[in-house]
């Protein structure tokens, strides 16, 4: 991209070569660009077995019965699997157990799995699938997410008793959690109409988010092989393998230690990885069969097997006294869940505490519901609960400002939060948090030529619509937009979501190696670089070689809310400290330390154990020489806390990240197409570890949130999807994705390893209303569906 | 499934004869797509890449056959002047992977009313040669596309070559997608005029069963158009063809678009279409020996 402007961090003086703050090339990028590196999907064994999976063609329906004789005729079938077979809990879940297996008594959304073959070959299977007759009685969709949440003669999607009980938030039918938040004076009941009649200017407005994927370009897929102990081992492309072994072997009616994975290729994971897709499945029919069995889901299965980004219908109502101050600000949002809960309260936690994002408002009521309807299942999607929320309340504020004659910018940063304020759970702002100095640099950004000081105006490319040759410039309307997002990073409400790491430092051929064993999933975001940065730039050596991760060392937590970098690496530098103090000690028992030199001057660097004062004291070599050091640290965050179920008060989160976007638009206006021609971005990182791969995070978030403004939705009609391929899914493509200009700031987080912030969030957060603003800019339309579509921006019904 | 692989023209009409279910295959772009989807089963593949005259193109009368297997790649280099519109269709479609595959052939084999070949091919009036044991016949694009995915093609038939006459004014194809690359069309349009015959060609795709043409609108134009001179449009003109070619839109709402926006977005696209070829048409008088045939 040009006009990248990242800059180096200036306050580690490492001296030792691809440390912290530097741009090594990832252990695995050269595979990756060249085609080579190994994918879940490309794993292969000779005797290995095809699993399959059939799924249900209704949304809604009560299963009577399952034939599967013959399936089970078919030559080549091995096994053919219901409920029945499975050997243990026949439900699973993220956060409430309440996803079966294999369906039993009902299915809940289209796509359920029902029932899982095994045969010796793709084909087989599916013909096996074909000759498996489920007796389905079909009952009415529950499409709808409002009636859902506030109809009391919606019919239930789960029926009484078969729902596990959390009695504060899981109140009644369909709902799954509801949180309220009161602050000021909607603490003592009704309050909009006295603070209405103060207000200067009210701004009342209904927002939908659509449902997005997550759109990795891996399917899910593993392979099972049963062991000799009667366990099992799993390759497994998945987000946090500890999660998965602790749902699977329940199911399998197995301990812990008997169901082991290792991560394979992971390509892609946004967030879809974290529930299970085929992972009990695949272990059943091995375990069965006992043979190793793989299964592989195709685009179209894919889009059924994986959770999605959660709908959101919102209503927001927003009132300012005259120069802009923020009175109150109300929300009600209702998520939806779709069949089973997966992430869906944690995503109500998020929605409902960064509702009315990082503004200073001292009246506030927010209600969040998430539901069950029988639509596909949602769960976790980079931004999760923050980047629908922060839609509408981003509309909002332009709409604000356009009502008081204001710049947009300039009533957000009237409004700005900053270090010392409280969000509206009454969490402090205990950080560093320049959100004005950040609306201010976005503001001052230069922008990007005018259409008519472009080298090649009539160039195609640089038009609505491209190549297929729609304006040569008639109806394009310049528009420019900002938005601005507040993120929680690593898991909130009282989840410990530590971190493991193995660090061992020996000698190999002489010359002194780290090992760095973590049960980190690497699903492309580089965690596989920084792990070694941090131990190169801890332990002073150049050679460090990445275990692959497995369950044979602790969890490490999941690939998800941005907490990698602070989790994993602050694990793996906990333990390089604690190697490393362990080498200071050996060296004091051989001798090579005399007595004036504490700890607190030591260090190891180039190879080499360094003084302050007296320069190299010896090479690690001979510190290193009696055998190797080895540790193993957990790593922790702060305690956080449950919001209250009443007031939605609590310290619920553990990091916050922030980023702004300004967007700059050209919008054919007669046919609602869109040429996104900036995408800047300022955010906020605390501490910038690899400056190359943070671009790529920031560039990848920017552009994921792009897709959500313009054109990714999963388009779901009477609990169906209508575009479950990528032919119809659109994601951005090379030509619908700008030039991105990128600032980044090291306001330094104290409480995380290096000052760091999680970076991979934020910028989806941003991104969309930024550009959805400037396509209102260009048009003058309202615009409050995300994804903006061509009908909207023309005004064509839909 | 029988995977036939003949090397001459002959053995590929023999193989089709003896094979009517056979679908014939050339990149593979689309019905590798059906097969992988199981959409379809056919009983045979006859792979057509090793029949040379398929994939080559030459002059004949003044205009030129295009074999059916000529990628769009090679369309976009080698046939910008000869066939503007079609170049600019095949320049539009999907990604460069696809179109180093991708075949007129099999655009029309397919019959997809969303393929970006159709609207040129009506527009231009061009010409789709048929050949089987019994014979070779041609047959206009004007009457080639019968209904949903069905054409005058008969079973032992196969597509051969397209002609296409020489362009004797402005041609311009417009495709509407909801991304700026790698997109199926929710609506497309074309538009030529010839200005030998002082006639107007439109085709419109992605709006109904079949790519269609819009009559009306074409014998508007040609009686509004100011063949001699060239002089700017009213705009009530302007309007009223972009009204015509929307009302023969009998559009569908799908996951891509609705019905309403497609309608909407012909209109616009033979407004300016129609614009662009007024100032390419007035260009030509003004430059008499730049080609005025090639807008």
């Amino acid at each position: 991209m040009s006009g990248t402007t990242t800059r180096a961090p200036g306050d580690l003086s490492s001296t030792t070569r691809d440390g912290v703050g530097a741009s090594p090339r990832r252990p695995d990028g050269t595979l990756k660009v060249t085609g080579e590196f190994a994918y879940s999907s490309d794993m292969w064994m000779e005797d290995m077995l095809w699993g399959m999976t059939l799924r249900s063609p209704h949304p809604h329906a009560r299963i009577r019965g399952i034939d599967i004789t013959g399936a089970l005729k078919l030559p080549g079938v091995h096994a053919v699997l219901t409920h029945e077979d499975v050997p243990g809990e026949k439900r699973y879940g993220l956060e409430y157990e309440d996803q079966p297996v294999l369906a039993f008594d009902k299915v809940r959304y289209k796509g359920e799995a029902v029932a899982i073959v095994a045969a010796d070959h793709p084909e087989t299977a599916r013909r096996a699938l074909e000759r498996i007759e489920v007796d389905y009685e079909v009952l009415e969709p529950v499409s709808d997410s409002r009636r859902a949440a506030f109809d009391p003669e919606c019919p239930l999607v789960h029926e009484d008793g078969t729902l596990p009980v959390h009695e504060e938030y899981n109140q009644h039918g369909n709902v799954v959690r509801h949180q309220p938040i009161r602050t000021g004076a909607f603490t003592g009941g009704e309050a909009l109409e006295e603070l209405r009649s103060r207000a200067a200017a009210v701004v009342s407005t209904e927002y939908e988010v659509g449902m997005q994927d997550q759109a990795f370009l891996g399917p899910e897929s593993g392979m099972a092989v049963p062991a000799e102990d009667g366990g099992v081992d799993l390759y497994i492309a998945t987000q946090w393998l500890h999660v998965d072994q602790r749902q699977i072997a329940p199911a399998l009616g197995l301990p812990q230690d008997k169901v082991r994975l290792t991560l394979a290729g992971v390509g892609g994971a946004f967030g879809a990885r974290e529930d299970l897709s085929m992972q009990i499945h695949a272990c059943m029919l091995a375990l069965h069969t006992g043979r190793p069995v793989k299964i592989v889901y195709n685009r179209e299965e894919s889009f059924y097997g994986h959770v999605h980004r959660h709908p959101a219908k919102m209503r927001f109502e927003h009132g300012a006294e005259a120069d802009g101050t923020l009175l109150y600000a109300t929300l009600e949002i209702v998520v939806d869940g779709g069949a089973y809960a997966s992430a869906t309260p944690a995503v109500v936690g998020v929605a409902s505490s960064l509702g009315i994002g990082p503004y200073e408002v001292p009246n506030v009521k927010v209600d969040a519901y998430g539901v069950y309807t029988t639509n596909p299942p949602c769960g976790a999607m980079r931004g999760f609960g923050a980047v629908q929320a922060c839609f509408g309340y981003e509309s909002q504020m332009d709409k604000l400002a356009a009502e008081l004659g204001m710049h947009p910018v300039d009533l957000r940063i009237k409004n700005a939060m900053k270090q010392g304020s409280r969000i509206i759970t009454g969490q402090l702002m205990d950080t560093p948090l320049p959100m004005a100095e950040m609306l201010q640099r976005s503001k001052d950004m230069p922008l990007p030529p005018a259409r008519e000081q472009l080298p090649d105006p009539s160039d195609l490319r640089t038009l609505p619509g491209g190549v297929a040759n729609t304006t040569h410039g008639e109806g394009v309307v310049r528009g420019v937009g900002y938005g601005v997002g507040l993120k929680n990073l690593c898991f909130s409400e009282g989840f410990d979501d530590y971190s493991t790491a193995r660090v061992r430092l020996e000698l190999i051929g002489g010359e002194p190696v780290a090992l760095v064993h973590t049960a980190a999933a690497e699903v492309g975001q580089g965690l596989v670089t920084v792990k070694g940065q941090i131990a190169r730039t801890e332990l002073g050596v150049e050679r460090v070689t990445i275990h692959p991760s497995d369950t044979q060392v602790g969890s490490a937590g999941s690939s998800s809310a941005s907490r990698q970098s602070y989790m994993t690496g602050g694990a793996v530098k906990t333990a390089c400290e604690a190697v490393r103090a362990r080498v200071f000690e050996i060296a004091r028992e051989r001798g090579l330390v005399s007595p004036g030199h504490p700890d607190a001057v030591l260090s190891l660097q180039g190879g080499k154990l360094v003084s302050e004062t007296d320069g190299v004291l010896a090479p690690l070599a001979d510190v290193l020489e009696g055998g190797a050091v080895e540790e193993t640290r957990e790593f922790h965050h702060r305690p956080t806390h449950m919001l209250d179920p009443t007031f939605g008060q609590g310290d619920s989160h553990t990091q916050f990240g922030m980023c702004v976007h300004r967007a700059v638009v050209d919008v054919d206006v007669e046919l609602g197409l869109v040429k996104v021609v900036a995408l800047d971005a300022v955010q906020d990182v605390g501490k910038v570890m690899h400056p190359q791969q943070l671009a790529g995070q920031i560039q990848g978030g920017s552009t994921q949130g792009l897709g959500l403004a313009l054109m990714e939705e999963i388009q779901v009609k009477d609990s169906q999807i209508r575009n479950p391929s990528f032919t119809d899914y659109l994601i951005p493509t090379i030509l619908d994705t700008p030039p991105m200009r990128i600032d980044v700031l090291e306001h330094a987080d104290p409480n995380a390893p290096y000052g760091l912030r999680g970076a991979g969030e934020p910028p989806t957060l941003s991104s969309t209303p930024a550009i959805v603003a400037a396509v209102r800019d260009a048009t003058g339309r309202a615009l409050t569906h995300a994804p903006v579509r061509p009908e909207d921006i023309v005004g064509i019904e839909l | 499934m029988d995977f036939l692989r003949p090397s001459t023209l002959e053995e590929a009409l023999a193989a089709k004869s003896a094979h009517p279910d056979a679908v014939p295959i050339m990149g593979g772009t689309d019905v590798m797509v059906e097969l992988n989807f199981d959409k379809h089963r056919p009983g045979a593949l006859i792979d057509l890449t090793r029949v040379p005259e398929l994939a080559a193109w030459g002059p004949e009368g003044d205009g030129v056959r295009l074999g059916a297997g000529v990628p769009y790649t090679r369309i976009i280099a080698e046939l910008g002047e000869r066939a503007p519109a079609l170049a600019q269709a095949s320049r539009s479609v999907a990604s460069p992977q696809i179109r180093n595959r991708g075949t007129v052939g099999g655009n029309l084999g397919g019959a997809s009313p969303a393929g970006e070949s159709h609207p040129v091919l009506l527009a231009t009036d061009a010409v789709i040669e048929l050949a089987s044991v019994r014979g070779t016949r041609r047959v206009p694009a004007r009457e080639f596309y019968l209904g949903l995915r069905r054409t005058a093609r008969q079973d032992d038939e196969l597509i051969t070559a397209v002609l296409l006459p020489r362009p004797a004014g402005p041609q311009h194809f417009s495709k509407i997608g909801t991304r700026n690359a790698m997109v199926i069309a929710v609506a497309n349009f074309s538009l030529a005029l010839d200005a030998g015959t002082r006639t107007v060609g439109t085709g419109l795709g992605s709006v109904a069963p079949t790519p269609v043409r819009a009559e009306e609108a074409e014998e508007f134009l040609a009686g509004e158009f100011d063949w001699d001179g060239g002089a700017v449009l009213d705009e009530a003109v302007v309007r009223r063809f972009g009204e015509l070619v929307s009302s023969v839109a009998r559009p569908i709402d799908d996951q891509r678009g609705s019905a309403d926006y497609r309608r909407h977005a012909v209109g616009v696209m033979a407004r300016r279409a129609l614009s662009w070829s007024v100032t390419d048409y007035r260009k030509s008088l003004q430059d008499p020996r730049g080609d005025a045939r090639c807008a």
